[in-house]
């Protein structure tokens, strides 16, 4: 009796692994198959551009301001913030491996210790806590700033969010549970409007992609409006009469882990602008 | 300032009638069918539909199919209004909120949307 239930919960643990694996490369796969239905002319590596890659006017326009930036004074802030050693004189580039370039793509990661999501901002408020430095504010301008320099390190660089153990898989079914559940009055899902109707426009917004949506973070909306991505879950959530949740809750780090599991193989590209 | 004052305008013959300023103030600016269409904060069903025939809904979305014929595809005006009351009943993934289901609209808001939208 007790070996048929030994090799009945070691079989439970077999069937668990497998689907670590193949359970989030499916639901990409998937994802990615009913983009390209829908939006047969987006080549893989545009996704990053996200509604503009569906649009060459509203493209051009981009390729205009990206040429000369409006936010380019504040990553010269950023990038003096990145540089400007700790009060023991170490810097941020002593925290990450390569002094933190090609390192972001890595990011989140699930952290089986601590038994939880690491965000990329996560590890940067660590690195001011192990160099007894105060944490930034999630949100705070400050952050996104810094995080939008740090990420630029590594521009290029393709996503490459890992889904390894139980843990972790927990962690990315639960991002991908709040995707797709209907909450509020208007009963709209991220997955609704990111999935089934990518590519509609409501008024004059065309709906972006699911796919590409979190290679490119932070993000500088209306020219100097630096934006993270947790800032952009609370926007749609309120835009649409739903109750956002806190920045870097553990809501929201299962969230950013799910969707940018879903930008993997896609080229890294901090900041951009949007509008 | 052209609202203040047709407020008092309003005013003005609620007093004059003699009838409670709170009930004649709710009469004065009920929305019809086609003000809750174009309302963002009430129907904004131009986020998503548009009207041809109509030159004052500008750029509306594109997601649904635009208010065209409708007497023609919704001969029954129970289903349109079933359609506007809760869409997911019809389509479990559809991206139209339920309107009368989730109280976006009130019962009577739903009656004169419907009515607006058959004559469409
Ligand atoms: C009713 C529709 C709707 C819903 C629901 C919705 N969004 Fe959005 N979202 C938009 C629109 C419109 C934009 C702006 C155009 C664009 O870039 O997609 C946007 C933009 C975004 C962007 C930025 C894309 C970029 O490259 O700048 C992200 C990320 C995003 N949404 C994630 C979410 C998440 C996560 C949820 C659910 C919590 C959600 N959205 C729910 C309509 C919606
Ligand atoms: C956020 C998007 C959205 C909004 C807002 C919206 N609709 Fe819809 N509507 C849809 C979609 C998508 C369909 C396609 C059928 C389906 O999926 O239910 C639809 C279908 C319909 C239909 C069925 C007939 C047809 O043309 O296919 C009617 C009638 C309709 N909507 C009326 C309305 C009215 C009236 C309002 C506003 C009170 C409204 N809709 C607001 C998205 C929307």
């Amino acid at each position: 009796m007790k070996q048929i239930i030994t090799a009945l919960v070691a079989c439970m643990l077999c069937a668990i692994n497998i689907g670590a694996v193949a359970g989030p490369e499916k639901d990409r796969k998937a994802v990615l198959e009913h983009h390209k239905k829908n939006l047969p002319n987006v080549k893989f590596e545009d996704y990053v551009y996200g509604a503009l890659a569906l649009n060459p006017d509203a493209k051009a326009q981009y390729d205009e301001i990206m040429s000369f930036p409006p936010y380019l004074n504040d990553m010269d802030t950023a990038k003096a913030m990145w540089e400007k050693p700790f009060g023991n004189g170490k810097t941020f580039a002593s925290c990450f491996p390569n002094g933190g370039k090609n390192v972001a793509g890595g990011y989140p990661y699930f952290d089986n210790d601590a038994g939880k999501v690491v965000t990329f901002e996560n590890a940067l408020n660590a690195c001011l806590k192990k160099n007894g430095e105060p944490e930034l504010k999630y949100g705070s301008h400050e952050l996104t700033l810094l995080s939008a320099h740090a990420k630029s390190l590594s521009d290029g660089m393709k996503v490459k969010v890992e889904v390894k153990g139980a843990g972790a898989l927990a962690a990315y079914e639960k991002g991908k549970t709040l995707y797709y559940s209907r909450r509020g009055q208007f009963n709209f899902s991220c997955a609704v409007c990111h999935i089934n109707y990518a590519g509609k426009f409501l008024r004059s917004e065309q709906l972006s992609p699911l796919v590409g949506q979190a290679a490119h973070w932070p993000e500088f909306r209306a020219g100097t409006d630096a934006t993270s991505l947790q800032e952009r879950f609370k926007q749609c959530q309120k835009n649409t009469r739903g109750v956002p949740s806190e920045l870097n809750s553990e809501e929201y780090n299962n969230l950013e882990y799910f969707i940018t599991y879903m930008s993997n193989g896609l080229p890294m590209q901090t900041p951009v602008f949007r509008k | 300032m052209q609202n203040k004052s047709s407020i008092l305008i309003a005013l003005a013959v609620v007093l004059a009638a003699g009838v409670s300023p709170v009930v004649a103030a709710e009469k004065a600016k009920e929305l019809t069918g086609r003000d809750i269409v174009f309302e963002r904060s009430k129907g904004n069903c131009l986020a998503c539909h548009g009207i041809p025939g109509d030159p004052e809904a500008e750029s509306p979305g594109n997601a649904a199919l635009p208010f065209v014929a409708m007497k023609g595809r919704f001969p029954d005006r129970a289903k349109l209004r079933a359609q506007i009351w809760d869409a997911t009943a019809a389509n479990p993934n559809t991206l139209m909120p339920p309107f009368g289901k989730h109280q976006i609209l009130t019962e009577h808001e739903v009656d004169l949307v419907t009515d607006y939208v058959q004559g469409l």
